[in-house]
């Protein structure tokens, strides 16, 4: 309560002194979407309460992480902050099409997204990250369904990794099944904890699972630009998808495209906002190591980082 | 009943269809047309190696472009018809009303602009009116409930959930009891309605996603609008039911006291009908919570939305927590609701001062005020930082808000119980071995065999027994609505999700059914076995999906048990309910003649109560068809795996033809099983 009352005393000061900037900005509230990863929530509010700071109503609303486009296309919801580009792509270039989004520039930050392991896995296997290593001790990965083969868990299939064709195309040892979120992922990683079992998991970087599971990603050959299109890129002259993923996707921001004559001063920010990835791990910290609500965690992470967010307000706002 | 309307419907074929129809229901020639497509299915499945590929699956050239249509027709009804203007016009009047709530529970920036109220106010206001209702026990209950929920640190979510809940299940149930009456009243409503209820409640959670959310508004209205349409049947069958079955004495007794229509309805017909009224209330409200982590991806505040993100950071301890609220608040508004429906209107002697008839309103009214005032009052007066706050007014804080590092959630202790039990040798042990048993051994060789088979082998075997156990009409349906499936061009797909669903359906049967028969035995166990299914019908699923998998690994042994604690409620509530009915002579009668228990219970007992029993088979099999889309969380390879990859880039005609897919074999067996059930009913003359 009192916390609250003193931010809100801020904000309120803060509101004042730009009010002259917000002033062409609808009183409508600026509807942010939350989905159920902690970086992404902590952003959110983090982002909304700059918005606030600026005289602005803000909202949040949970929805499902693929449909959201369809929601900001209409209108529905305003802006998008964490589109991954692994995971999201897809969904967002196909509302992109349809049209009534658009692009509103990249995080600094760059996202990774492949096979991993967590540390104990090599001590049974030494010749590891790479992946021929893997693939020798493909039986060290075996699970009771997969016979000798070893098990690689990926991520759910609406991520769209390809996993399977990768296997395929390296002509790998290797079963593999696919989690159905990835709280199924998380679970899998903490049962082999106990006994210190060997797994090879699909796994994300920037992610809180780093802080809790040290770990490395699995070397593959590297990304080359049409490894997913054409045969003849990645060592399989003959095979797709024969490469690791890029080692540095994008991670944007959305908005509809109405924000900006709405609000123009929040979309003028929302284009001028660029986290790193360190900035995203320690927001994901504080929630999911330092168990703060995500409201508080926004609150300490923006006034333990002032110089980093008050550079995109408005100029003589603060 | 339905069986006699459609004998005597005029428009039902010829002279000579009907000779046909009664020429098939004849014994001996349907077991001829029974064992001879049981025959084709063998013979195609020996002989599978030489068959052509057309035969074994429909051929891809022959498949119908199903998604661009249904994309197309989507489309021109939507936009075209402006399908969209209305829904959000009817969405905008909803979240005013919702928006009011919101702003009264938890303060949303909304009219009428109020502040949000003190958990003090809301827990002592429960619990008086669970005691003006049903007495301390019920007070105790309510009031405790909101305590848990503040000192446990959700106060707000529980607020934000309740926002909806309190908005939807009162929809629901009125919505529900209309059209319960409407079927009532009309054959032809009734005949129309039946069908649709079903495909609702059949329809894949992921197949609601998308429209919900392009006609409803992603958010609180989406939300609400996706919990009525599954709380809706339910209450309009039990309705329609309890309706139809008033007894005509006192029908008559209303006729003759000179009842308007209105009150016959009113005074005669709905009272007569309360007892299944309230059993359709009851399910409205474990629906509704039921849905309420569900619904979290379509814009449903609060809890669900909460347990997600602790489940997303993997934090089991806390979505436990949540888990348990989510029961709590459905117990405490089943129980109150069932009250405040039962309670008989009070009388007081001539004389008894005001004060006295309306001493609970007074109550209640008084400690809002006054706790309010204290609460908020006494908060806004000392700005004080946290850490300085002297000991009173801490109390007085905390009676207006528990803080998260106040709050005695137990969620690290938890994970770390967790953990410590499955990192036990023997746990691991008995889990693996359970694993590789009944997975190598049982699932996946039951598995690949029904994949092995001919498409139309499976056709045939299903309509069979479609015809064999529900009659003529349901064996010509199963035979169009596999054949639909085939056509949709999701096989394989359907047929594991069959096998999930017949897995975990099979299993609940075994151990559901003693389970039942062991409870009825005495009052108290039976009474407490179905508390024990309300709590499991409503602890979010969720919570339970990531234990499984800890212990069982991504494989398909979890995915049977996540779906087989749902199908065991409805198996084990409908056993309890089918023998609990049976007629106390005719267990009497059994007793004199000398009868065991053994014999009793096989020769009596479990005869009549099988038709109540198949009522709950077609549950859980409904039950198993929802869950086993849900159980993609934990990773499968059927049907829900594949709507999930239709999400990714909105794939709305996609999604449409695998969501059909899962309702056109849904329908099959709730078909076929209610035929069964209705003849058998009549054959013992329990309608």
């Amino acid at each position: 309560m009192k916390t609250k009352l003193i931010m809100s005393a801020a904000a309120m000061a803060l509101a004042s002194a730009t009010a002259s900037f917000a002033a062409d900005d609808s009183a409508d509230p600026i509807i942010i979407p939350i989905h159920n990863w902690s970086s992404q929530i902590v952003m959110s509010h983090a982002v909304g309460q700059i918005f606030e700071s600026m005289g602005n109503n803000v909202e949040f609303v949970t929805t499902d992480s693929q449909a959201v486009y369809e929601s900001v296309r209409l209108g529905d919801v305003t802006l998008e902050l964490e589109v991954w580009e692994g995971a999201f792509g897809q969904s967002f270039r196909t509302a992109l099409e349809k049209g009534g989004l658009h692009d509103a520039g990249d995080h600094n930050a760059v996202t990774r997204e492949d096979w991993w392991y967590p540390m104990w896995t090599k001590d049974a296997c030494p010749g590891l990250p790479s992946w021929e290593a893997l693939n020798d001790c493909a039986a060290l990965f075996a699970t009771a369904e997969t016979g000798d083969k070893g098990r690689y868990l990926d991520g759910p299939v609406d991520w769209l990794k390809h996993g399977k064709e990768r296997v395929e195309a390296l002509g790998m040892d290797f079963v593999v099944v696919n989690a159905g979120s990835a709280a199924a992922l998380w679970a899998e990683i903490a049962a082999a904890e106990a006994d210190k079992r060997p797994v090879v998991v699909f796994n994300w970087t920037p992610n809180f699972a780093e802080a809790v599971w040290p770990g490395e990603f699995v070397e593959f050959p590297a990304w080359e630009d049409g490894c997913d299109t054409d045969p003849s890129k990645g060592p399989n002259p003959d095979a797709l998808y024969d490469c690791g993923n890029p080692a540095d996707g994008y991670l944007k921001k959305a908005a509809w495209d109405g924000m900006k004559d709405k609000w123009p001063n929040a979309y003028d920010v929302l284009t001028k906002i660029s986290f790193t990835n360190a900035q995203i791990a320690e927001m994901a910290r504080l929630v999911d190591i330092e168990e703060m609500e995500p409201e508080e965690a926004a609150e300490e992470w923006l006034s333990a980082n002032e110089d980093v967010w008050k550079g995109w307000l408005p100029e003589g706002a603060s | 009943m339905a069986e006699i309307a459609t004998n005597s419907r005029p428009e039902d074929g010829t002279r000579q269809g009907a000779g046909i129809r009664a020429l098939l229901e004849e014994p001996s020639v349907a077991r001829g047309v029974f064992w001879s497509l049981l025959g084709v299915a063998a013979l195609l499945t020996v002989l599978r190696p030489w068959l052509p590929d057309g035969l074994v699956r429909i051929p891809e050239a022959l498949l119908m472009p199903w998604r661009d249509w249904i994309d197309a027709a989507f489309d021109f009804v939507a936009f075209d018809l402006g399908l969209i203007h209305v829904t959000r016009f009817l969405s905008g009047i909803l979240e005013f009303v919702l928006d009011a709530v919101a702003n009264i529970l938890y303060g949303r920036a909304r009219w009428p602009r109020f502040e949000a109220l003190p958990w003090t106010v809301v827990a002592s206001v429960a619990a008086i009116t669970g005691y003006a209702l049903g007495g301390w026990r019920l007070s105790l209950l309510a009031g405790g409930t909101f305590v848990w929920a503040a000192v446990i640190g959700q106060w707000k979510w529980t607020m934000e959930t309740m926002s909806v809940i309190l908005v939807a299940a009162p929809l629901g149930f009125t919505i529900g009891l209309l059209i319960g009456i409407w079927c009532w009243k009309s054959k032809r409503v009734e005949e129309t309605v039946k069908p649709l209820l079903l495909v609702l409640q059949v329809l894949p959670f992921f197949s609601y996603l998308l429209p919900a959310v392009i006609f409803f508004k992603v958010g609180p209205t989406a939300a609400t609008v996706a919990t009525v349409a599954y709380s809706l049947p339910p209450m309009i069958l039990m309705t329609t039911l309890g309706l139809k079955k008033v007894s005509p004495e006192v029908v008559e007794a209303g006729k003759m006291a000179g009842c308007s229509r209105w009150q016959m309805l009113r005074y005669v017909y709905l009272p007569s009908a309360r007892t299944e009224i309230l059993v359709g209330l009851n399910q409205v409200i474990m629906l509704c919570l039921a849905m309420v982590v569900l619904t979290a991806a379509i814009g449903m505040p609060g809890l669900g939305a909460k347990l997600l993100e602790a489940m997303g950071s993997f934090k089991l301890g806390r979505s436990f927590e949540i888990g348990i609220t989510i029961v709590l608040l459905a117990v405490v508004l089943d129980r109150l609701s069932k009250a405040w429906v039962v309670k008989q209107p009070e009388h007081f002697e001539k004389g008894t001062p005001w004060w006295k008839r309306n001493i609970f309103p007074i109550m209640g009214v008084a400690a809002f005020v006054i706790l309010y005032l204290v609460a908020r009052g006494v908060a806004e007066m000392d700005p004080m930082p946290f850490d300085e706050v002297s000991f009173p007014s801490w109390l007085v804080g905390i009676m207006d808000e528990v803080h998260r590092k106040e709050s005695l959630s137990q969620g690290r202790e938890f994970d770390a119980s967790i953990k410590a039990f499955l990192s036990l040798d023997w746990v691991n042990a008995i889990t693996y071995a359970i694993r590789y048993v009944v997975n190598v051994y049982f699932l996946i060789p039951t598995e690949k065999a029904l994949l092995y088979l001919p498409t139309p082998a499976v056709i045939f075997v299903i309509t069979a027994i479609a015809y064999r156990i529900g009659g003529v009409i349901p064996g010509i349906l199963a035979l169009i609505f596999f054949s639909i499936v085939a056509q949709l061009g999701y096989w394989d797909r359907a047929m594991l999700t069959l096998h999930s669903v017949f897995m975990a359906t099979f299993i609940a049967l075994l151990l559901g059914v003693p389970m039942a028969i062991y409870s009825v035995r005495k009052e108290k166990r039976a009474k407490f076995m179905i508390l024990l299914c309300d709590t499991f019908q409503t602890f979010p699923s969720y919570v339970y999906l990531l234990p499984a998998v800890m212990l069982f690994g991504i494989s398909p042994v979890t995915v049977i048990i996540s779906i087989l604690i749902y199908t065991m409620v409805p198996v084990i509530r409908y056993t309890v309910e089918g023998l609990r009915n049976v007629p106390p002579e005719l267990t009497e009668a059994a007793d004199m003649s000398g009868a065991t228990r053994w014999q009793k219970l096989t020769k009596v007992q479990l005869p009549l109560a099988l038709p109540t029993m198949a009522v709950g088979l077609n549950q859980a099999l409904v039950f198993a068809f929802f869950m086993v889309i849900i159980a993609e969380f934990i990773g499968t390879r059927d049907l829900g795996q594949e709507m999930r990859r239709t999400l990714a880039g909105t794939n709305l005609g996609w999604n449409f033809v695998l969501g059909f897919s899962v309702v056109f074999m849904a329908l099959t067996f709730d078909i076929a099983i209610n035929a069964w059930a209705e003849k058998r009913r009549k054959l013992l003359g329990l309608d």
